[in-house]
């Protein structure tokens, strides 16, 4: 058995005994949905940062970094700002006047069917485009990280999937916090580590360090180059739009970080308001740390291992546990491999308790049995069918697209959904009295088909891919992008608003703006929100 | 499912509209606006000052300013520590909220008919 494979074996292990102890705690719907409200703020704050940091951060922003410098560190700088949206608008009055989910605030004044019906296909759609991209990405992975002689694409994609399925199954909110608490934890480890180890490895000198970094030497198509890693320019140029894709990016981080839906539920696991305004702030220490830090495992993988090394190694993405092995050997490889390995299931857990919590309190209960359960019990146990579907369907879908599968898109688009769709509609109910139910299922349509749409005409799937590229790999419609940006955000944020402003004015609504005062109470002061639940 | 619109702690039922009349409510919403749309203006335009500084101004960016390290590094990574001033600050002035917000709501509070 090699190191990787028991240390993968060992993460498995432990989370499942955790399962186990709260498999008994998580029976009553407050404790299988939010945990019984009791998770402490730190606690929140780590999980949140778990729930958060995802293989795509870990691993693809090391990789950029050591592939593009500069342009690679700019990209990680969104995804802390993104949290101040999170600490300063939606945090404190989600957890305030709402239950389970982040339609229980739209519902208070607004017409429940119908915005709870568009506010769960949002969920859904925001939740599973993330997991595919995230379990594809963990099959690639498990198989580059454990040798694919060992565990084939498909084993890691169903091993994966069947763990996260157990996780929220048995474990609800309480497993799956404190499966993300774990995992942030090493992942912090791991981080701080390999950072240390990258500056002992220049002599403790931040000079030394990027001094390299301004010298950094590669072959780019087959000539020796030698470049200054912190000048920007090595991604983003004029020629593919560069700025206007980073603002573009900066528009889905900054707005649809507040907008997710598994960032959003963990807000309803803290006993209060205050308690919520702890945990971002604690979330934010850990991402804003991590994210510095990935100067030095970005960096550092371009200067000590060389992006040469790293593309015939693998690829961008095993940056971090190539320079992990090149610094401190194999067991560190493994170490840092079940790190990713942690952090994806941590992620994906989320994801899943996110989706089947909207199916079974927004849509199962609320729309289709019209607000009531009809046997005590029931929500629960439609959230538990709801996750092993999802999961199931996850899985399926993961295999049918094959390790190959160009799917980072699908990352941009979750973001771009939540961004487009959920924001601006839990902005306005929050703070727009004219606001009403034809402008929330109007504004959350439009964010959710312009995002699509934006999408599938972007360079993400439209693009004409030279002869050499076959298979899953090429793009799905060969033709030149007819919106040049990779993310939609730019454009699909502001049709979003539209959409809910527009729909608004078409119709008054009388009981919404009446029931303003009473949510605008709640929502600032706390008064008759959920408490915290013994079970 | 429980009804939303559910009893005070008193078990007499919660006039909104009067709390959300109040003197009080309304002071608690205009210091939170007071701090909450400049913090939201400042971080919006920093932050997206750099992929705008970064795309449309290079040359500048590219200026060394500490050994090899140059403004465009630096003003990155001045955004994490921006961030967490703010955070730091609002944390401050949620602590005055939180205060305003219980005298909104404290029962013997005239305006909160019970």
């Amino acid at each position: 058995m090699t190191p990787a494979l028991a240390m993968f074996l060992l993460f498995v292990l432990i989370t499942l005994a955790i399962t186990y102890w709260a498999a008994r705690k998580s029976q009553s719907a407050a404790a299988f949905f939010t945990a019984s409200r009791r998770i402490t703020g730190w606690q929140n704050g780590v999980a949140v940062a778990g729930d958060y940091m995802s293989a795509a951060s870990f691993l693809g922003i090391a990789g950029l970094i050591a592939f593009f410098g500069y342009d690679g560190f700019m990209f990680s700088v969104g995804w802390l700002v993104a949290y101040l949206t999170v600490l300063l608008v939606v945090a404190e009055p989600l957890r305030n006047a709402g239950k389970y989910t982040m339609a229980d605030v739209l519902a208070y004044r607004l017409n429940p069917r119908p915005v709870r019906a568009m506010a769960a296909l949002s969920t859904i759609t925001v939740s599973t485009f993330y997991m595919i991209a995230q379990m594809v990405g963990a099959g690639a992975l498990v198989t580059l990280l454990l040798g694919s002689s060992h565990v084939t694409y498909e084993y890691a994609v169903i091993g994966v999937g069947a763990l996260m399925i157990t996780y929220v199954i048995f474990g609800g909110m309480l497993a799956t916090t404190w499966v993300q608490i774990i995992k942030a934890m090493l992942l912090m480890a791991g981080t701080i580590l390999l950072s240390l180890l990258v500056l002992a490895h220049f002599g403790w000198s931040f000079a030394n360090f990027f001094d390299a970094v301004t010298r950094v030497t590669y072959h780019d198509k087959g000539v020796l180059v030698t470049k200054n890693f912190l000048e920007p320019g090595l991604r983003y140029t004029a020629a593919n739009h560069g700025a206007l894709d980073l603002i573009s990016l900066g528009m889905a981080l900054v707005f649809g970080t507040a907008g997710l839906p598994h960032i959003l539920v963990r807000f309803y696991t803290v006993p209060d308001a205050k308690t919520a305004r702890i945990s971002v702030v604690w979330a934010m220490v850990l991402i804003g740390s991590f994210y510095i830090m990935t100067t030095f495992l970005g960096f550092g993988a371009a200067t000590i291992v060389g992006r040469d090394q790293i593309a015939i190694s693998g690829g961008n993405n095993m940056s971090a546990p190539l320079l992990a092995q090149a610094l401190a050997g194999d067991i560190f490889f493994a170490f840092i491999a079940a790190i990713a390995f942690a952090t994806i299931l941590a992620v994906v857990a989320g994801l899943t308790i996110s989706a089947s919590t909207s199916f079974a309190h927004d849509f199962y209960t609320a729309v289709i049995h019209k607000g009531t359960e009809r046997r005590p019990g029931e929500e629960v146990r439609v959230a538990r069918v709801t996750a092993f579907v999802v999961g199931a369907v996850a899985i399926g879908i993961a295999i049918l697209l094959g390790k190959d599968a160009n799917v980072a898109f699908l990352v941009a688009l979750a973001f771009a959904v939540a961004a487009s769709a959920n924001l601006p509609v839990i902005v306005l109910s929050l703070f727009w009295k004219r606001f009403n139910t034809t402008g929330a299922v109007l504004g959350l349509a439009t964010g959710l088909v312009a995002s699509l749409a934006l999408i599938i005409i972007s360079p993400n799937i439209m693009k004409v891919d030279p002869p050499g590229v076959v298979g899953a790999a090429r793009h799905l419609i060969q033709h030149p992008p007819i919106f040049p940006l990779e993310n939609p955000g730019i454009l699909s944020i502001p049709l979003g608003f539209l959409g809910a402003i527009l729909g608004t004015f078409l119709r008054r609504e009388p009981r919404a703006e009446a029931r303003f005062a009473e949510l605008s109470v709640r929502a600032n002061t706390g008064l008759g929100a959920e408490k915290a639940t013994t079970d | 499912m429980a009804d939303q619109r559910e009893i005070g702690s008193e078990g007499a039922p919660i006039n909104w509209e009067a709390l959300a009349a109040s003197d009080r409510f309304h002071r608690l919403l205009k210091a939170k606006r007071r701090f909450v749309v400049p913090a939201m203006i400042f971080f919006i335009v920093y932050y997206f000052a750099l992929p705008v500084l970064v795309g449309y101004a290079r040359p500048f960016m590219e200026k060394r300013v500490l050994g090899p390290v140059n403004l465009a590094y630096l003003f990155a990574l001045s955004q994490f520590f921006m961030a967490w001033i703010i955070a730091a600050l609002y944390v401050r002035a949620a602590a005055r909220f939180d205060k305003m917000a219980a005298d909104v709501i404290k029962p013997d509070d005239s305006s909160a008919p019970r």
